[in-house]
């Protein structure tokens, strides 16, 4: 049933692939932890439109599947904007999209946990809001986030094969395409799950490392 | 701010009103008629009171008084329900407008008048991730726009005069709750506002380290001009560094004057149960 020969003759193939997939899940994964930002800091506005606004975004985006929001930004949206991007580009910025709206309320969390009295302090010390932000609450926010960060990163990229509904050629649909072409089912969609496997070992590990640094930052 | 030197120390031992001549000048602070509702529960009932340039006040009074919701509403921390305050004589919580009309402060205004303000907390709230000295350096770099060895050299200053200039690199978590107070301390006194309230400052600290932090302020307190809004419930110390004391009850002043009427002849009765409990 497992061919080796088969197996290593089509390995460079789905590497190659497997490159599409990282590189979307990457890509994703940093649009979504930005706009996820700007999402938890924008909530917390003082302007009720813009946090009303922002809450009915999410709300919209969290209730509908990722799938039709893919299909609406490639097939749907040059219909109305005279704009056409690659499938790439239009995974990217779903899956970023999509994320941002889970990510902006494990920021919220974060900054939530972060006590009254350094809020308080920065006033007293006449901060300005943006350095009151960055310099005193994010970084304190944020350490404890990481884990969860770190989690829709391998949730992102389990989720990247949603992307070949869009024709982006990632590493499971051209595992299909090689099985449909040597009627051979075995080899690539067991290679796939073991690639799936490794990536998403390697980026817990690595997730795990940061945030044992960062932590030991913190308590220094 | 300079060390204390032999002269200024020296004249600890004249008599307090010779060293500090309070309640004259222009009052840097003004409470009118300054009310404060949390909910349906009404903790300032209309207060009037003035604190003097230089002037050391020391505010006393049974837990739930609103003590420290008066120096909370000079630092901006809570807004005044109704009433002004004024600082400098001009209001904190108002601005007006190019038409000359008083209306709620914006950012803005705020920021430009808590520079004159500087507060020490209970829970110290020093900033976790920030090295000693990067939490007094903070501020006057990013505030004030020093520059980084003009902050660092007015940093090392304020943390020689707490005691704690061999605790530069170190973070909060490493110190004591005696040591952390007294870095809270510098990193409010790098400011150099003109007036200080210290919000209960060691109450929240293990008995054998309140010597330390009250001492500390004791320095400051002969050494500087700044005015100061001691809120406490060490009797002792209130006696010894106050110019005035103020002791308030639910909402209201109840009895002010110099610490020895205030804690050799209470007048009111009030007053007087409360003291018995510090005897």
């Amino acid at each position: 049933m497992w061919n080796w020969s088969y197996a290593a003759e089509i390995l460079p193939t789905l590497l190659n692939a497997l490159l599409v997939t990282i590189g979307a899940t990457l890509a994703g994964f940093v649009l979504a932890s930005i706009l996820g930002i700007l999402i938890a800091l924008g909530r917390r506005s003082r302007f009720a439109v813009l946090r009303l606004g922002l809450q009915g975004i999410v709300n919209f985006i969290r209730s509908t599947p990722l799938l039709v929001q893919l299909f609406f930004l490639y097939y749907s949206l040059p219909m109305i904007l005279p704009i056409s991007l690659s499938a790439f580009t239009t995974g990217v910025i779903g899956l970023g999209l999509h994320y941002a709206t889970y990510l902006s309320e494990v920021y919220r969390s974060g900054i939530d946990a972060v006590p009254k009295g350094q809020w308080e302090a920065a006033t007293a010390l006449d901060l300005s809001p943006v350095r009151t932000w960055f310099s005193i609450i994010l970084p304190q926010a944020v350490p404890p986030i990481i884990p969860i960060m770190g989690n829709y990163l391998i949730v992102i990229l389990k989720e990247t094969p949603t992307l070949s509904a869009i024709t982006l050629v990632e590493l499971l649909l051209t595992a299909k395409n090689t099985a449909s072409v040597s009627y051979r089912v075995f080899e690539p969609y067991t290679i796939t799950g073991i690639l799936f496997l490794v990536i998403s070992l390697l980026l817990s590990f690595g997730m795990a490392r940061l945030e044992k640094r960062l932590n030991r930052r913190h308590t220094a | 701010m300079s060390e204390p030197t032999a002269e200024t120390k020296s004249v600890m031992t004249l008599p307090r009103e010779e060293v500090v001549s309070p309640l004259t000048g222009e009052p840097i602070v003004q409470y009118q008629g300054v009310t404060k509702t949390f909910g349906d529960l009404e903790v300032i009932k209309g207060i009037d009171l003035a604190l003097y340039p230089g002037e050391k006040m020391a505010l006393i009074g049974p837990s739930g008084s609103g003590k420290t919701t008066l120096g909370r509403m000079l630092m901006t921390l809570e807004e005044p329900t109704t009433g002004t305050i004024l600082i400098d004589g001009e209001p904190l919580w108002q601005m007006k407008t190019s038409s000359g009309k008083l209306v709620r402060a914006n950012e803005k205004h705020l920021r430009r008048m808590r520079q004159k303000i500087g507060m020490v907390f209970q829970h110290f709230n020093l900033f976790p991730h920030l090295s000693v000295l990067r939490n007094v350096t903070l501020a006057p770099m990013s505030v004030l726009g020093l520059s980084k060895e003009e902050a660092y050299q007015r940093a090392v200053e304020m943390l020689t005069k707490v005691g704690l200039q061999d605790k530069l690199g170190e973070y909060p978590s490493r110190l004591s709750g005696g040591q952390k107070q007294r870095v809270a301390i510098a990193r409010a006194l790098v400011m150099q506002p003109k007036v200080m309230v210290f919000d209960e400052v060691t109450s929240a600290l293990d008995p054998e380290l309140v010597g330390e932090v009250l001492e500390v302020i004791k320095e400051i307190a002969i050494d500087s001009d700044m005015a100061m809004m001691l809120i406490t419930h060490e009797m002792d110390f209130a006696r010894d560094i106050a110019d005035r004391v103020i002791f308030g009850a639910e909402g209201r002043i109840v009895e002010q004057g110099s610490p020895e009427a205030i804690f050799e002849q209470p007048e009111s009765e009030r007053l007087q149960s409360f003291l018995k409990r510090f005897r």
